[in-house]
């Protein structure tokens, strides 16, 4: 399969401020499995100088979607380009979430939504998704979200939607006692709170990482993560890890 | 007519002038998903000591304006380990292997640098007296004429393949540290390692880098890596590896003419894995316009 490639950007849509879709054409067709991560080359140029990693937020025939928040100098140019550009994208790479084999628990912190909608609709109508975040304005894709979940749990912090609260409180009171494999994608933070709820539990629990990354495909060793077994890379041995492997 | 790139590094003959850096391109595998790695004149392979080490804590890597900092720390999967899993790989190709290694002292160096050059499959070293990161004094030893010279004599006098001391930019006069490479039996210098770097978030009021420094490549290193290869060229007889910030076949051009007799490519596999492969393909090109027949005669043809 061709790992690298050119593609017509079709859609950079503004979801809020500081949040964009992005959808580009892939000239084949193209396999990728959720929780792998393609790397975008934002320009010609060398500011900025690397591609930058982002997960698959879909896939449907020839049409790639990310989505992002603009945090620094990569995503801020990205946010900025527009229709019938062409980016050179390198992919996919890195681990996926393993298949659920019967009903899961998903549970996304904010943009972390964007590593575990194509796995919900891969594998549709069984996932108890957990959505949390800062504002209801920052729920993206509610109603695709209904359509390829079981059940959709939200919470925002300001209570605007749903329960107030974070995410992990909600899951402890309406999902923990499901028993069911989890998969989540969100801040450290959040992260970390699972870790401790899921203590005396046994069910896999998978989280996809994030890290600084440069070739993307485990040569230059810059964006290892602590594991129980000493510094992973986020590229090719991740980036989904079980949790109970992360030194968090 | 196809131009003839073929240039000789010591023993060795390198079938172009286009290297992959130590560091940049794991050790080959990574990169076989893209190309076919037979195409590039060699391999030069993330630095090997004698025994796994760790690495330095993350965060590893920074990008700055046209460039990027990083302080991997010298992590790698140890000589035996390497040998056992990665080299029957290598061998596969018809590609020179060369292998960048270091060591904690004075002794490890010679031990690992005999090991190599015992070791079927790999055709030649590279001495890495320069890494920018947390470090020992010994792995410091580039910046250090009465170290080097020592060094340089002592692993010199251990091995029979082409030894390349890989040198650092963080001296005052970098011809004068190869000039002492040339003296103690060096076969070929290449120059520049990373230049000690630091890049701060304001608002933590840390560093960006997990251990504070790092190395910094790229684009942004290419002219003071050029002054430098040129300086070196100047001073030694003895063929002068030019690696900074190359990115694509013009700023491989402007190495050659400044005496470089080859160049190793490094960040800019991370921007683009083809980097390398097109490189020498614009090399090529442009030899054909400029109707020179041979590479050879490129080389340190700079008008002063």
């Amino acid at each position: 399969m061709n790992k690298i490639f050119k593609a017509e950007i079709l859609k950079n849509q503004a979801l809020t401020e500081d949040v964009y879709c992005l959808s580009i054409n892939v000239p084949f067709n193209i396999e990728a499995k959720p929780g792998q991560f393609f790397i975008i080359k934002i320009n010609e140029r060398f500011d900025p100088l690397l591609g930058r990693p982002f997960s698959i937020f879909d896939l449907e025939d020839k049409t790639l979607k990310f989505l992002y928040r603009v945090k620094g100098k990569g995503t801020s140019v990205l946010s900025k380009l527009r229709e019938g550009q062409n980016l050179q994208i390198t992919g996919p790479f890195g681990k996926w979430y393993p298949f659920p084999k019967d009903d899961y628990i998903v549970i996304a912190g904010g943009i972390g939504i964007a590593s575990v909608f194509y796995l919900m609709k891969k594998f549709p109508k069984r996932a108890y998704l957990f959505y949390g975040a800062r504002h209801r304005r920052e729920i993206f894709y509610y109603k695709e979200l209904e359509e390829v979940a079981k059940e959709v749990f939200i919470s925002t912090e300001c209570g605007t939607l749903d329960y107030k609260g974070v995410i992990t409180e909600l899951f402890r009171r309406k999902g923990l006692h499901l028993n069911l494999p989890i998969y989540s994608c969100g801040p450290m933070i959040m992260i970390r709170e699972l870790k401790k709820l899921l203590k005396n539990k046994d069910v896999p629990c998978y989280v996809a990482t994030e890290e600084r990354m440069a070739c993307g495909v485990g040569a230059c060793l810059g964006c290892v993560i602590e594991t129980k077994e000493g510094f992973k890379r986020v590229c090719t041995e991740g980036p989904v890890f079980e949790i109970g492997d992360l030194i968090l | 007519m196809k131009p003839l790139l073929e240039v000789k590094i010591g023993e060795l003959t390198l079938k172009n002038p286009v290297l992959t850096a130590s560091g940049t391109f794991g050790y080959g595998l990574e990169y076989s998903q893209f190309f076919d790695i037979s195409k590039l004149g060699g391999i030069v392979v993330k630095g090997l000591s004698l025994k796994p080490k760790e690495g330095n804590p993350p965060p590893r890597i920074y990008e700055t304006p046209c460039g990027m900092i990083n302080s991997i720390g010298l992590q790698n999967i140890g000589f035996d380990a390497f040998v056992k899993e990665k080299l029957p790989f290598l061998k596969k190709f018809d590609t020179k292997i060369i292998a960048n290694f270091f060591g904690e002292n004075l002794e490890e160096y010679e031990e690992i640098a005999q090991k190599l050059d015992a070791t079927d499959g790999i055709h030649a070293l590279e001495m890495n007296v320069s890494c920018p990161n947390k470090t020992s004094e010994w792995r410091k030893m580039g910046l250090q004429p009465e170290l080097l010279k020592e060094s340089v004599r002592k692993v010199r006098s251990k091995v029979k393949k082409t030894l390349i001391v890989k040198l650092s930019p963080q001296v005052t006069d970098i011809a004068y540290m190869a000039k002492i490479c040339e003296e103690e039996g060096a076969d070929a210098i290449s120059l520049i390692n990373t230049i000690p770097a630091m890049v701060i978030d304001v608002k933590t009021r840390k560093s960006l880098i997990g251990t504070l420094t790092g190395g910094l490549s790229g684009p942004a290193i290419r002219p003071i890596a050029l002054r430098m290869v040129w300086e070196v060229a100047k001073a030694v007889k003895i063929p002068v590896i030019g690696i900074g910030g190359i990115v694509n076949g013009r700023d491989a051009l402007e190495f050659f003419i400044a005496g470089a007799k080859a160049v190793a490519v490094g960040t800019a596999n991370f921007i683009n894995p083809l980097s390398s492969i097109e490189i020498i393909e614009e090399i090529e090109k442009f030899l054909i316009e400029e109707k020179i027949e041979n590479i050879n005669d490129l080389i340190g043809s700079l008008i002063e």
